[in-house]
C-alpha cells in the first residue's frame, strides 16, 4: 500500500509518501513561495528519489482545510486529481487535525488555530484518547476572544499548535494564565508524515466528491444572503 | 473534435450580477474531475490514449487557472504525458483550425468580455498583437450598457438582440485613435451612452432603450470592422478570423461577411460553441504548441497577465 500525501493549506508545503507502515519519503518546506508553481516539481522528485511511480500509488491524502483558501484549493485539485485520474481514492483531512497530530504525547486539550483575521481563527477542539485522535469541538472559524471562554470553562491544560501562536500569545495567556501551554516551535508547523496515519484511521472517499473545507461561505454569497434576508424581513 | 464539455457558472453568478473569482475558484474546484471524466467519456478515450494535456496558463483570473494548471500538472504526471501551455486567445483564435486550415498571413479580430485584439498571424502559432483596447474590452462596455439599460447578466447578447428592434438615431462618438493606429478604447463610448441616458432622465424624456442599443452597437461594430478591413489591406493578409465570446453577436457577423464578401480574402467564423470560452479551442491551440514541440515543465504556473505567445 503506497500512499501520497499533500499539504499546501498553509506557508507550509508537506509532501509525504508512505509504503505500508514505512515513511519512505517526508519533505516540509516553511516560506512564502508559490504552491502551484513548486509543488508538481517536488512531487515528481520525491517520488523520483524513492524510486515510486504514479502509477504504483494505491491512494492519495490531502488536508483539505481551513487554511488559505488558494493553498487547499491548490493541494486538493491535485490530489483529487491525481486520484481521479489513476482510479484510486482519495482521503480528504482537516487541515487543523493535521495540525492537532502533533500533541500526540500530550494529556489534555489540544486546540490546534490559525489566524482567520477580524479576531477570528479557524479552530477546533482535539484530544487523544486511546491513543487516538478525537474530534471534541467541531472545526469552526470563531472570534479568538469568544474562543478562549469556551477554554476556559474546560478547567483543564490546553496545547497550543499554530504558526500564528506569536500574534496571539498575550492575549491567550491573558485570559488562560497557566492553563496555557505552547508547543515547541517544530511542533508549530503541521508534518504531511501526520497526514498517513489519519488516512489510516478513517474511511477513503471517491476522487470527485473530494472538496475544499472553508468553514465559512465567500464574502459575495454572506452579502447575498444577507440581502435576501433583508429583503424577506421588508 | 471528439468531445468539448463547458460548465458554465453563469446561473451561479447571475445573482451576483458579475463574476466573484473566488465563486469560480470554489466551482471549478469541485467540479474539475468531473468535467474531464465526461469529456474523456463522450471521447470514448482513456488516459493510455492521450499523448499530452494542454491547459491554460494564462490570461485570467489567477484562482481559476490555478486550478486548471494544477488539476492538468496532476494528470500529465499521473500518467507521466506531456504538458502543453496555451495563451487564452491563442486558444480563441485557433478556435478557427476546427473548421478551416490557415491560410497565411492572416489575420484574427478577438472580441470578448475580456479581450479586444488584432492578431497578425504570420505562421503557424506565430502571433502579433497589432492592436489592443486601452481601456475597456469590447464586451465589457456591453456588459456596462446592459447593465445601464436594466437588462439582466450577461448582457452582452441581450443587446445584441435588442439592438435588432432599434434605429441608429442617438449620435455616439466613435474613438478611432492615431490615424495609423490598431487600438481600440470604448470607454467614451460607454461614457456617452451613459450620459445620454442620465440627460434624458433630467430633461424627463424618454428614450427608447432599443434606438440606445441599436446606436452603440452600430458605432462598436463600425469600429471593430473598419480596423480589421484596414489592417486587412495592410498587411496583405489571405484569412480573417474572428474569434472570442462576442463573435457570436449577430450585428458584427452580418457587418464582417458585408465587409469580406466582395475582396479576396477568405472570413471564417467559428461556429458559436467555438466562440465562447470553451477548451476544445485550448485543444486546437496545444495541437500548435506539440506541432512546435513547446511543452512545460512540473512548475508550469498560471499567469494572469500573460502576453501572447
Ligand atoms: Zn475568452
Amino acid at each position: 500500500m503506497k500512499i501520497l500525501a499533500i499539504d499546501t493549506s498553509t506557508h507550509v508545503m508537506g509532501i509525504a509518501l508512505s509504503q505500508g507502515d514505512k515513511l519512505l519519503a517526508e519533505y516540509t518546506t516553511n516560506f512564502k513561495k508559490n504552491h502551484s508553481l513548486r509543488l508538481m516539481p517536488a512531487i515528481h522528485q520525491i517520488m523520483e528519489e524513492v524510486g515510486v511511480s504514479p502509477a504504483e500509488l494505491d491512494a492519495v491524502a490531502v488536508a483539505k482545510g481551513p487554511g488559505s483558501y488558494t493553498g487547499v484549493r491548490i493541494g486538493v485539485t491535485t490530489a483529487k486529481t491525481m486520484a481521479w485520474s489513476l482510479g484510486i481514492p482519495v482521503y480528504g483531512i482537516s487541515s487543523l487535525q493535521l495540525q492537532a497530530r502533533n500533541g500526540k504525547h500530550f494529556p489534555g486539550w489540544i486546540c490546534p488555530f490559525s489566524d482567520a483575521r477580524r479576531g477570528q481563527i479557524y479552530t477546533g477542539l482535539y484530544r487523544f484518547r486511546d491513543s487516538l485522535l478525537r474530534e471534541e469541538e467541531k472545526d469552526r472559524i470563531v472570534l479568538l476572544e469568544d474562543w478562549l471562554s469556551v477554554l476556559k470553562e474546560k478547567n483543564e491544560p490546553v496545547l497550543f499548535l499554530s504558526q500564528d501562536w506569536k500574534k496571539h500569545e498575550l492575549g491567550i495567556k491573558g485570559v488562560l494564565k497557566e492553563q496555557a501551554v505552547f508547543a515547541d516551535f517544530p511542533d508549530m508547523q503541521p508534518r504531511p508524515g501526520e497526514l498517513l496515519v489519519l488516512a489510516g484511521q478513517m474511511p477513503a472517499q471517491e476522487a470527485h466528491t473530494l472538496a475544499p473545507e472553508y468553514t465559512q461561505m465567500a464574502e459575495a454569497e454572506k452579502k447575498w444572503y444577507a440581502a435576501k434576508e433583508g429583503r424577506a424581513h421588508e | 473534435m471528439l468531445s468539448n464539455v463547458v460548465a458554465s457558472q453563469i446561473q451561479s453568478h447571475k445573482r451576483f450580477g458579475g463574476v466573484v473569482p473566488e465563486i469560480a475558484s470554489r466551482h471549478h474546484t469541485e467540479n474539475i474531475t468531473l468535467i474531464m471524466e465526461q469529456a474523456m467519456a463522450e471521447a470514448e478515450v482513456t488516459f493510455s490514449d492521450l499523448d499530452g494535456l494542454a491547459v491554460t496558463e494564462g490570461p485570467g483570473l489567477v484562482g481559476a487557472l490555478l486550478i486548471g494548471v494544477n488539476a492538468a500538472k496532476a494528470a500529465a504526471f499521473a500518467h507521466q504525458l506531456p504538458l502543453y501551455p496555451v495563451h487564452h486567445i491563442a486558444g480563441h483564435i485557433q478556435a478557427a483550425r476546427l473548421e478551416r486550415e490557415w491560410k497565411y498571413p492572416a489575420l484574427a479580430l478577438v472580441v470578448s468580455g475580456g479581450h479586444t485584439e488584432l492578431v497578425l498571424l504570420h505562421g503557424e502559432g506565430e502571433y502579433e498583437v497589432i492592436g489592443r483596447t486601452r481601456d475597456d474590452a469590447a464586451g465589457e462596455a456591453y456588459d456596462k450598457v446592459a447593465r445601464t439599460l436594466g437588462l439582466p447578466y450577461p448582457g452582452g447578447p441581450q443587446v445584441d438582440k435588442l439592438a435588432e428592434e432599434g434605429t441608429e438615431d442617438i449620435a455616439l462618438p466613435i474613438a478611432w485613435l492615431e490615424e495609423d493606429s490598431y487600438d481600440f478604447s470604448f470607454s467614451g463610448l460607454k461614457s456617452a451612452v451613459m450620459n445620454t441616458l442620465h440627460n434624458a432622465k433630467q430633461r424627463g424624456e424618454q428614450i427608447e432603450p432599443a434606438n440606445v442599443a441599436a446606436s452603440f452597437q452600430a458605432s462598436v461594430i463600425e469600429v471593430l470592422v473598419e480596423k480589421t478591413k484596414r489592417a486587412a489591406e495592410n498587411y496583405q493578409v489571405r484569412q480573417v478570423v474572428l474569434a472570442g465570446g462576442v463573435a457570436a453577436n449577430q450585428g458584427l457577423r452580418r457587418a464582417m461577411e458585408k465587409a469580406f464578401t466582395a475582396s479576396d480574402v477568405e472570413l471564417t467564423i467559428p461556429p458559436f460553441t467555438y466562440c465562447t470560452d470553451n477548451a476544445a479551442m485550448i485543444g486546437a491551440a496545444g495541437h500548435v504548441q506539440w506541432l512546435k514541440g513547446n511543452t512545460a515543465g512540473w512548475e508550469l504556473n498560471g499567469v494572469p497577465g500573460l502576453a501572447l505567445y
